[in-house]
């Protein structure tokens, strides 16, 4: 544990830099794009001279670059996200509405890809070289190049409008009035179509790592001397050269969640899930940028959360790593 | 190619429900109309203020105009153009110095209140006059509105200002919303705005943002039996193929405001259960304009300007970008409205020698690669339709020798390098005709706008004599001279070009077979749906 700690004591640290340049920089990318919030807003009501002036001094737009970045960044030292002017709203609220459902997508879609994505690998990989291993690399690569929205599409086409066994989009049924475990099923049913459109994206990556592991880890001294041990294939496959090939896989899984995140940009539009991705887009479009700034700070967050839980729990599954436990 | 025979019929269609449609009674689907019932439609977009008297715009409109009512609404077959809402009656003063209105008696507020006079002078005063996009300009002279009694409404104007042009302003610019509500505390933060009260036939029910607006009937509705159905609920959609597909597996049953996309329509018109619809919107026709900047001096030359006119090819723009569903303009005025459109103006026919030879005259002679010179060209990138006419826009200069290269945007960027940093030779902007040229049109061409004003003259043009005609419309009192002013208008512009008009175009309706009393108002997206109904 106490490992963990410092490891914990040392990202913290890390972490708080990257954060603050993470901030500074995507507010300095929005203050380049052409045009504000209030550009944005007039594109659908016009208005006088008069009105715009009114809008730019309610929303704060009138003031210098560098006054609106302190003044963030002040009521951030408070942790306060501040307002979205889009929403009228705090944008705390906003985005806690939102991030659930980003999670629920995210965590089903990583456990699909990385689930899938390594059985099929040590699948393939138990015999290289052989026909399903090569199937199922050439299969899994066309899928990883096919584009996410596309993928959904396609998705939606065959199972919601033709075979119509599930539902063309959104996170549950509308103004349904489901509660309790009814509405658990219902969200379900409707995180099928999406949660496969991301996942199935990324089960090439995990699956091609975990047959290249193996594939290295079958030339190994161990292998060797399992099977003079007179051990069966099988136990050898799971026992030996699949669980060395599995841990590169769980760093992959701490980087592959920042992709996810962008790639669920794409998958919430087409499926209309009302998460932080579509949210980020609408905030882009809106020019809103404090708004924006608040979805990319807890998306940072997450992103370093998910890497420290990983970073710890390979310390823990690899004892090589640990020293204390060597030998085991 | 099969495809071309089918664009050609929904070509001849759809431009001839385009032209025809101010006078075509309601379509009869042949149903009964039936209480009760969810009616579930797409929307693209999620407007955070609702509030109608404030943000007079098609998207606020398309949700709460069936929750807060005008005091007009626009009609086939009224007088003028208008049904009564509201208001029963109006009149206008001759000296155009006041205009009485007379208020429906025992409507509600959905908070139970009654619906009076005040609240009239209330929206008028405190809300269109100051605050509401459109209503600054049009009421910018109103001073008071005095109530002789709970029924009776009078705008009192500081000007004289045309009677016409009030009410061509009622069905988009009037709605009322309630005083009690709103004298407390700043109208702009009213939590209201989120949640309209009104006195329409829904009622404001629950918004999820990402997900739904639902509306609930209100039961104490002034019309009789109305309305018919239960529930709407608004699914928002943001993907613009996912309206045709929720369509097809029946989860919606309504997309308004084209978000089934012009090329789907063709699929889609032969799905069982579907149709396509192409009336309903003529009161909110779409203007393909191109916009000019002055700035530039081979532009300033109207033989130059001459030259592009005659460069584009509108009937080829009608059948390809839009497929049909549009037609050719003539000028600023489009052919489908009723009150206002003259075809006596300058043409200019497709006629690329002609071009060529105009831009010769002006001194613009072919280089050695064949280029006369380059512009920067703009489309504005709201519809797919302005982005398409953009490219053919730059093909077809290409064949006068001028070299356009395109800058693509998204909104925020477009609004801000055409209208505030005039960063453009040529942009391709939509704007709307609402009715009467004196609420969004002579601003496109009108000099002494400030910096920064959208969908207004932010190219450079300056016209005495245009602008002298601008101001003699908007204070003239007699209907048909100021009809005639606006005739004049027209040709000025089109002799002029201050800008190119190039087609005139509506939306289209997908909807269920179910669904009941579509399309028949010139507004309907945008009107109250107190007739609607979904039939068994």
């Amino acid at each position: 544990m106490t490992r963990a700690l410092a490891l914990l004591r040392g990202r913290l640290v890390g972490s708080i830099f990257v954060l603050l340049i993470v901030v500074i920089g995507t507010f300095l990318l929005l203050e380049a794009a052409p045009g504000d919030a209030v550009d944005a807003y007039i594109v659908s009501t016009g208005g006088d001279a008069g009105m715009i002036e009114l809008l730019r001094h309610r929303w704060g737009l009138d003031q210098s670059e560098l006054t609106r970045l302190a003044n963030y960044l002040w009521a951030l030292l408070h942790l306060d996200l501040g307002q979205s002017v889009t929403f009228s709203r705090p944008i705390r609220d906003v985005i806690l509405e939102r991030l659930p459902t980003t999670l629920i997508l995210m965590v089903s879609a990583t456990a699909l890809s990385f689930g899938l994505g390594s059985a099929l690998g040590i699948y393939a990989g138990a015999r290289p070289g052989s026909f399903r291993d090569r199937f199922l690399s050439v299969a899994s690569l066309a899928l990883y190049a096919v584009p996410g929205f596309w993928l959904g599409l396609v998705l939606i086409v065959i199972f919601a409008v033709d075979l119509r066994w599930l539902p063309i989009g959104g996170i549950e049924t509308l103004a349904s009035d489901k509660t309790g475990l009814d509405r658990a099923a219902d969200i379900a049913i409707h995180l099928v179509l999406p949660v496969s459109a991301l996942g199935f994206i990324y089960l090439a990556l995990y699956l091609r790592m975990m047959r290249a592991g193996m594939a290295e880890a079958w030339r190994q001294d161990f292998v060797l001397a399992a099977r003079a041990r007179g051990l069966s294939r099988r136990r050898i496959v799971l026992a030996h050269v699949a669980r060395n090939a599995l841990l590169p896989l769980v760093t992959m899984l701490g980087l592959q969640s920042a992709q996810m995140l962008g790639g669920s940009v794409v998958i919430e539009s087409v499926f209309a899930v009302p998460g932080l991705g579509r949210l980020a887009q609408e905030a882009v479009a809106a020019r809103d940028t404090p708004l924006l700034l608040g979805i990319i700070l807890t998306s940072a967050v997450l992103v370093i959360l998910i890497n420290l839980l990983v970073d710890i729990a390979y310390a823990f599954l690899d004892p090589r790593v640990g020293g204390s436990e060597a030998g085991a | 190619m099969s495809g071309f025979t089918i664009s050609r019929r929904t070509m001849l269609t759809g431009s001839a429900m385009l032209l025809a449609s101010t006078s075509m009674p309601a379509l009869g689907w042949a149903q009964t109309p039936k209480k009760g019932g969810r009616l579930v439609l797409a929307a693209d977009s999620e407007p955070r203020n609702l509030n109608p008297a404030i943000v007079a715009s098609n998207g606020v409109f398309f949700i709460s105009s069936k929750i807060v009512e005008t005091l007009a609404e626009a009609s086939f077959d009224g007088k003028d153009g208008l049904a009564p809402r509201l208001a029963v009656s109006w009149e206008g003063a001759a000296d155009g110095l006041s205009a009485t209105f007379k208020l429906r008696e025992g409507v509600k507020w959905h908070d139970g209140k009654p619906f009076t006079s005040a609240d009239v002078a209330f929206s008028a005063l405190q809300i269109w006059k100051p605050l509401q996009n459109l209503g600054r300009t049009v009421f910018k002279d109103l001073s008071a509105v005095d109530t002789p009694d709970d029924l009776t409404a009078v705008f009192k104007f500081a000007k004289p200002t045309p009677f016409q042009l009030i009410r061509n302003a009622l069905p988009a610019l009037s709605s009322v919303v309630p005083k009690h509500i709103y004298e407390v505390g700043k109208i702009e933060d009213n939590p209201a705005n989120n949640a309209p009260i009104g006195t329409g036939p829904f009622k404001f029910g629950e918004y999820k943002a990402g997900q739904y607006y639902r509306l609930t009937k209100n039961a104490d509705y002034w019309g009789k039996d109305e309305p018919y159905l239960d529930e709407i609920i608004y699914q928002v959609l943001p993907d613009r193929t996912s309206a045709a597909a929720a369509l097809e597996a029946e989860e919606i049953q309504l997309a308004a405001f084209s978000a089934v996309p012009l090329a789907d329509l063709d699929r889609i018109s032969k799905v069982p259960g579907l149709k396509v619809i192409t009336k309903g919107y003529e009161g909110l026709t779409y203007q393909l304009v191109v916009e000019i900047n002055h700035r530039r001096k081979e532009l300033a030359d109207l033989k130059v300007r001459q030259a592009i006119a005659h460069a584009i090819d509108k009937d080829f723009v009608v059948k390809t970008v839009f497929l049909g569903y549009a037609a050719a303009a003539t000028g600023p005025v489009p052919k489908n409205d009723p009150q206002f459109y003259t075809a006596d103006v300058p043409t200019y026919a497709f006629d690329v020698a002609k071009a060529n030879a105009l831009l010769d005259e002006a001194g613009y002679k072919k280089g050695a690669d064949g280029n006369r010179f380059s512009l920067k060209l703009l489309p504005a990138p709201y519809f797919n339709e302005t982005k398409q006419f953009g490219d053919y826009l730059r093909q077809a200069l290409a064949a006068i020798g001028i070299d356009a290269q395109l800058v693509n945007n998204d909104s925020a960027a477009h609004i801000k390098a055409v209208y505030t940093d005039h960063a453009f030779d040529l942009a391709v902007g939509p704007p709307v005709f609402r009715g009467d040229p004196a609420i969004s049109t002579t601003i496109l061409v009108q000099s002494g706008i400030p910096d920064g004003v959208p969908f207004s003259n932010q190219g450079g043009y300056k016209n005495p004599a245009l602008d002298a005609l601008i101001t003699k419309a908007s204070e003239t009192l007699d209907t048909a001279a100021r009809t005639d002013l606006y005739k004049e208008f027209q040709k000025q512009v089109a002799a002029d070009l201050p800008l190119i008009n190039v087609a005139e175009w509506s939306f289209i309706s997908v909807a269920s077979e179910k669904v009941g009393n579509i399309a028949n108002n010139p507004r309907w997206a945008v009107s109250n749906w107190a007739d609607t109904y979904l039939a068994g």
